[in-house]
């Protein structure tokens, strides 16, 4: 039973949307589903932050490796979620000045804004922008010329990161009109509109054609893979 | 200089790269001088979208994107704004990602408050926020918006909004633009919002590492599309060419300064991308330095090895 219900309501969920999409009759029963898809996906942010203690707690009372990194995570998940949820330090709207929950969560220079302008922003910003570094080392250890495909990599890689640039013109500027076609910004545009198109389209009818036969296994119940291991 | 370069510290390589995107930055905000830009078919593709709807178009944003990549989007996000207020559309935000709410915020105090004091919050532009589900967001607003969001950010009813009177779904939109750093973004609005509708116009800017994947739903299902920051910088060089002297900095009497060149002073918010395209040319310079250097030392080693 506790198999049969989820496998159930999968089968009649996938089906209906499939149904809705090639049939306007029944496009209303598609939008249920996804109105109750988007329902689901706001409960699942609930399940997510339980887990999430869960995991760290567990953690921290085990003592594993990296524990304290958990307890940052967990004080920094249980500050935010106050003050978010509880709309600490946020003044009443002045559409309803009465109701103190009125105000916006998000309102400037509330303690929620704060966090978000001074913490979460710049940090987010700073992982991010790490990249740059680390892929300038892994360019340098590892783009290699070891054959003729890493070359072919290799030279596209030159001309889109040249091409995306000023220095583009710089190069090939002087090309006359009659090859227009070889400065580096064009050849940017090229690559992207034909090599590129070319490959990722092949690759996505693939993908797609992937995920046609994945679903139609899982709709009609014959990878139950998804809901996990236990009994019947 | 070879053994240095044979086992050079990836330290080194750090400083390099924040050497390379740090002077630039320093000079070109001392100097103000940025490299010129020419539009590619693309991005005046995008232009044109905006451009050639009538004044008081109805106009989706949506902007998905977070703090993580507003280096690379938000100068577009921005231009967006500004391009569709300065044309007088009707600006609908929203937003597939939970922080993308506070992009628009930035985004409407930044611009539309500062710069077009006289629309109006609910008649000429309106917030609708987030709401969880990603492309379940997309399928159900494209039918009917009311029943996910019965109220803007705000809390003000759908009913009381009066932009809102006349839009039951995103099919009623004249354009969607959209802004997209990943997963929910640009190919879940092509997914299910115009593919399903092929009436609907729909032109996005986004990340670097997005952009080939966008490539083959051009231009049958994305009309135009801006590819990251040079993508951003070429949509801003459109946009000051055509709006310069309304988005110039304005003298006592109210009139466009300009340099000594005849150009228009354009305020520094309005040139970001520009702007960052000195970093990144530097950037990618050094790139393609380390990897010719990286490839030198490998093919010298080879041959070294094949020697012994």
């Amino acid at each position: 039973m506790k198999r049969t219900i989820p496998l159930l309501i999968t089968a009649i969920g996938g089906f209906v949307l499939i149904i809705a999409f090639f049939s306007s009759y029944t496009q209303s029963w598609g939008e249920v589903a996804a109105i109750w898809f988007d329902i689901l996906a706001a409960i699942a942010f609930i399940l997510g932050g339980g887990n999430l203690m869960k995991i760290h707690l567990k953690k921290i009372s085990d003592r594993k490796a990296g524990w304290a990194y958990s307890g940052v995570t967990l004080i920094a998940f249980l500050t935010t979620l106050i003050i978010g949820l509880g709309k600490i330090g946020v003044n009443p709207s002045e559409q309803f000045p009465d109701y103190a929950w009125s105000g916006s969560y998000r309102e400037v220079g509330g303690p929620f804004w704060w966090l978000y302008e001074f913490a979460f922003k710049p940090l987010t910003a700073t992982m991010f922008a790490m990249l740059a570094f680390y892929v300038a080392s892994a360019a340098f250890r590892a783009f290699r010329a070891k054959n003729i495909e890493a070359i072919l990599l290799l030279g596209t890689a030159f001309i889109i990161l040249l091409g995306r640039t000023y220095a583009g013109v710089w190069v090939t500027g002087w090309l006359p009109e009659w090859l227009e076609g070889l400065k580096l910004e064009n050849l940017t545009v090229t690559i992207m509109k034909v090599f590129n198109t070319a490959g990722n389209r092949a690759i996505m009818i693939g993908i797609a054609l992937g995920i046609v036969s994945t679903s139609l296994k899982v709709l009609l119940g014959v990878d139950r893979s998804y809901l996990g291991g236990g009994e019947e | 200089m070879y053994e240095f370069f044979r086992d050079l510290d990836r330290r080194w390589i750090f400083l390099m790269m924040f050497l390379c995107v740090a002077v630039p930055i320093i000079i070109i905000g001392a100097t103000g001088k940025t490299f010129p830009e020419e539009p590619t078919q693309l991005v005046r593709a995008v232009f044109d979208e905006i451009e050639n709807l009538p004044s008081g178009s109805k106009v989706l944003l949506s902007y998905d994107y977070d703090p993580a990549s507003e280096g690379e989007l938000a100068p577009m996000a921005t231009m967006f704004a500004y391009h569709c207020a300065a044309k007088g559309h009707k600006m609908y935000f929203m937003a597939l990602w939970p922080v993308g709410p506070q992009m628009v915020d930035d985004t409407i105090e930044n611009i539309i408050k500062k710069d077009f004091k006289d629309l109006k919050y609910g008649e000429d532009y309106v917030n609708l926020g987030y709401k969880s589900g990603y492309e379940g967001v997309i399928k159900v607003i494209i039918t009917d918006f009311t029943e996910l969001y019965s109220t803007d950010t705000r809390g003000t009813p759908w009913s009381a909004i009066p932009m809102c009177h006349d839009v039951n779904s995103v099919q009623d939109m004249d354009l969607i633009v959209n802004v997209s750093a990943g997963y929910a973004g640009t190919k879940e609005w092509v997914q299910y919002a115009v593919t399903p509708y092929p009436k609907l116009r729909m032109v996005a800017g986004c990340t670097g590492v997005q952009a080939p994947l966008l490539y083959p739903y051009i231009p049958q299902q994305l009309h135009g599309l801006l590819g990251a920051i040079k993508g951003a910088a070429e949509y801003e060089a459109l946009v000051i060419e055509a709006y310069g002297d309304k988005m110039a900095r304005k003298d006592a009497g109210d009139n466009p300064l300009t340099d000594d060149n005849g150009d228009y002073l354009i305020p520094g918010k309005y040139t970001e991308g520009i702007r960052r395209m000195g970093p990144q040319l530097v950037a990618h310079l050094l790139m393609i330095l380390l990897i010719i250097v990286g490839n030198v030392i490998y093919f010298v080693e080879r041959r070294r090895e094949g020697r012994r």
